[in-house]
């Protein structure tokens, strides 16, 4: 690790919690990468997470760091945003953590458009409880609740943002790091709701259990897999069946919704 | 100085009293009988610079006030029955994590949908122990409009001078009855506000108990120096632990904070007990019909009393033992549920008093004359 780096972690903390071939250090490292190139102030930085492996990282982050309750970072994350907009907020959240128990408190952040910044570490598997399906998980794949195969249809979780509200929707992967550093750093510049899905990926649950036990594999897989958004557009549906899209999907301007109840208060002050 | 005297609904002196209190925060989700604390907030809220936010769920909205908590803002959610049940997690949340907040909880009947519009108490052990796990909690109900305004106050004092959560009790009737109150001037209200650390400190341990009274002082994020909240077990330091002594230890202060303070904490009212020979125990609107009965039973010569729990978590045992150094002989619990509170006044007498029960469950208050035929019932069996 770079030396100027150090000061992001709490070194007494580590090593972390994750198996080796984890890609949640990949993309913790990619985060504080990208906030130490935008000389982003240490301590108006708050880091909020939910339950589950990836919501471990904010433990290792040496910032305001909020470990909540399973889906619920971004309530939490709200009422910090709401009570102090000067501060700025990350959720860092797996995909269970964030599409199926969070699934509500996602898609109405998308829609209020408030400024925080969402990243998914989205290993389409739950791996703290040891391997169940999510609903990131792909059809057929295999999962200790899904030994037959998977039945349920995942969720495209760019698409979901995007028709919540979000006002920046990306998606990276723990293969194409220097890529995702500059997504992560648009995200934290983009004023209002942002969705980073970073396609991960978890050897010890989600790859042994599909014949993808090496992460060299899964990483090779990704490689494989990846097209951009720019190519994307040039393929027909079936040519994109099994690939995964990566760069920008979405960014438009709206309102934000903590400068919206500055206004509210500017008119309720002003009816006195 | 000229009173000023207004007539004025429970649930709009519940707003009232938090604002009086600091509350700047509020977070909350639409459900009878609460809403109106929810309504008057959003309006009166911005007006002093605070902020009001309409979640998408009871989860959510526990969990946007002990995030707006944790930046310095005095916070609450209101609610009833079945949004209190979704709100249990992130209660635990905040027991642990010992996040100042005030929830309240207009009771209505129950379970389930139940009956939204109509009064009850059945949520006595929800309050105690809706959560999962050894917690502490204070939970304080009142009896009255007025009493509704203070006792919201006092909810935010306790829970920021003990940072805990502190649940104001209500029910249906309290909540939408209309009294006249006089309210006091501001600069009269003692205010509690939470400790904060020295900020000359260079490292920041939220939870080591500096001041060895078993209370962390507070930092708010955003302040300078950076720390960690969670929901494990953690040790002083914040951070996650499994070994078996912080865990003791950790939970043992959790209790204490609350339980080495009881004369503090627990507050009732004593009427006609010193020389009662039954004595009624309530608490919520019933207490009201409970004073009317206690007035007309002695106006026929009942030797009867009266003892209204204020205070209803941590449980007031001392007020039962008191009890047992006068002539009372019997104690009747009046509560609009099963006979929630009964079971704790039991095991609270040891035997030393005959306990009955009077409830009532069909979302109608118990009246004046209901209590009165009981007392007579109870006085034939001595």
């Amino acid at each position: 690790m770079r030396k100027e780096l150090q000061k992001y972690f709490r070194n007494d903390k580590l090593p972390h919690i994750w198996c080796p071939g984890c890609g949640h250090g990949i993309i913790t490292g990619a985060v504080v990468r990208a906030i130490d190139n935008l000389k982003l102030n240490q301590s108006k930085v708050c880091i909020v997470s939910g339950i589950g492996c990836s919501s471990r990282a904010p433990g290792y982050m040496n910032f305001n760091t909020l470990h909540t309750t399973h889906g619920r970072a971004l309530a939490f994350a709200t009422g910090i945003k709401m009570a102090n907009p000067d501060l700025k907020i990350l959720v860092l959240t797996g995909d269970g953590d964030c599409s199926a128990i969070g699934g509500n408190h996602f898609i109405h952040a998308a829609r209020r458009n408030i400024d925080i910044t969402t990243i998914v570490f989205n290993n389409s598997i739950y791996g703290m409880t040891g391997g169940q399906y999510s609903p990131m998980t792909p059809k057929a794949a295999f999962a200790t609740t899904a030994p037959y195969g998977n039945i349920d249809r995942n969720f495209d979780l760019c698409k979901l943002a995007q028709s919540a509200g979000a006002t920046y929707v990306a998606r990276g992967t723990v293969f194409h790091v220097p890529q995702l550093i500059k997504l992560i750093e648009k995200a934290l510049k983009h004023k209002g709701f942002s969705l980073l899905d970073v396609v991960d990926i978890c050897p010890t649950y989600f790859g042994r259990r599909n014949k993808m036990s090496s992460p060299i594999a899964m990483m090779n897989k990704i490689r494989e897999m990846s097209v951009t958004v720019r190519s994307a557009s040039k393929m027909s549906e079936e040519e994109l069946s099994g690939k995964i899209v990566i760069g920008e999907f979405h960014e438009e301007r709206v309102p934000e919704y903590t400068e919206e109840y500055a206004k509210v208060i500017e008119k309720a002050q002003g009816g006195n | 100085m000229s009173k000023k005297i207004i007539l004025m609904q429970g649930n709009e002196a519940c707003v009232e009293g938090a604002l009086a209190a600091g509350m700047r925060f509020f977070a909350g989700y639409p459900i009878t009988p609460s809403t109106e604390i929810a309504e008057i907030s959003a309006e009166k809220l911005p007006k002093l610079g605070g902020k009001f936010i309409q979640m998408e769920d009871e989860i959510a909205s526990m969990g946007a006030i002990i995030g707006a908590s944790l930046t310095g803002f005095k916070s609450m959610t209101a609610t009833s029955g079945p949004g209190f049940s979704l709100k249990q997690e992130n209660i635990g949340f905040a027991c642990l994590a010992e996040i100042p907040c005030v929830v309240v909880n207009v009771q209505r009947g129950g379970p389930s949908t139940g009956l939204p519009t109509l009064p009850a108490q059945g949520d006595v052990m929800q309050t105690r122990w809706g959560t999962h796990g050894d917690h502490p909690i204070i939970v304080i109900s009142p009896s009255s409009v007025r009493e509704v305004y203070d006792m919201t106050i006092r909810a935010f004092n306790l829970s920021e001078k003990y940072r805990v959560p502190c649940i104001l009790l209500m029910d249906e009737v309290v909540a939408h009855m209309r009294e006249k109150v006089e309210l006091p001037e501001q600069s009269s209200i003692d205010i509690i506000n939470r400790k904060y650390l020295n900020p000359s400190m260079s490292v920041y341990k939220p939870y080591m108990d500096y001041d060895g009274d078993g209370i962390p002082p507070m930092m708010n994020f955003g302040d300078g120096l950076p720390y960690h909240v969670t929901g494990l077990i953690h040790d002083i330091s914040g951070f996650p632990s499994t070994n078996a002594d912080v865990s003791k230890d950790l939970l043992n202060r959790l209790m204490s904070k609350i339980y080495n303070n009881l004369d503090d904490i627990l507050e009732y009212e004593n009427i006609y007990t010193e020389d009662a020979e039954t004595v009624i125990v309530s608490f919520g609107s019933t207490a009201r019909s409970v004073h009317r009965a206690v007035y007309l039973l002695r106006q026929e010569g009942f030797k009867v009393g009266m003892l209204r729990l204020k205070t209803i978590w941590p449980f007031a045992h001392k007020a039962i033992k008191k009890l047992k150094q006068t002539p009372v002989r019997n104690l009747l619990v009046a509560e609009m549920n099963f006979g929630q509170l009964l079971e704790t006044v039991k095991a609270s007498a040891e035997g030393a008093f005959r306990t009955y029960g009077l409830n009532k469950y069909n979302g109608e208050l118990i009246t004046p004359q209901e209590v009165i035929n009981k007392v007579r019932e109870v006085a034939k069996h001595a």
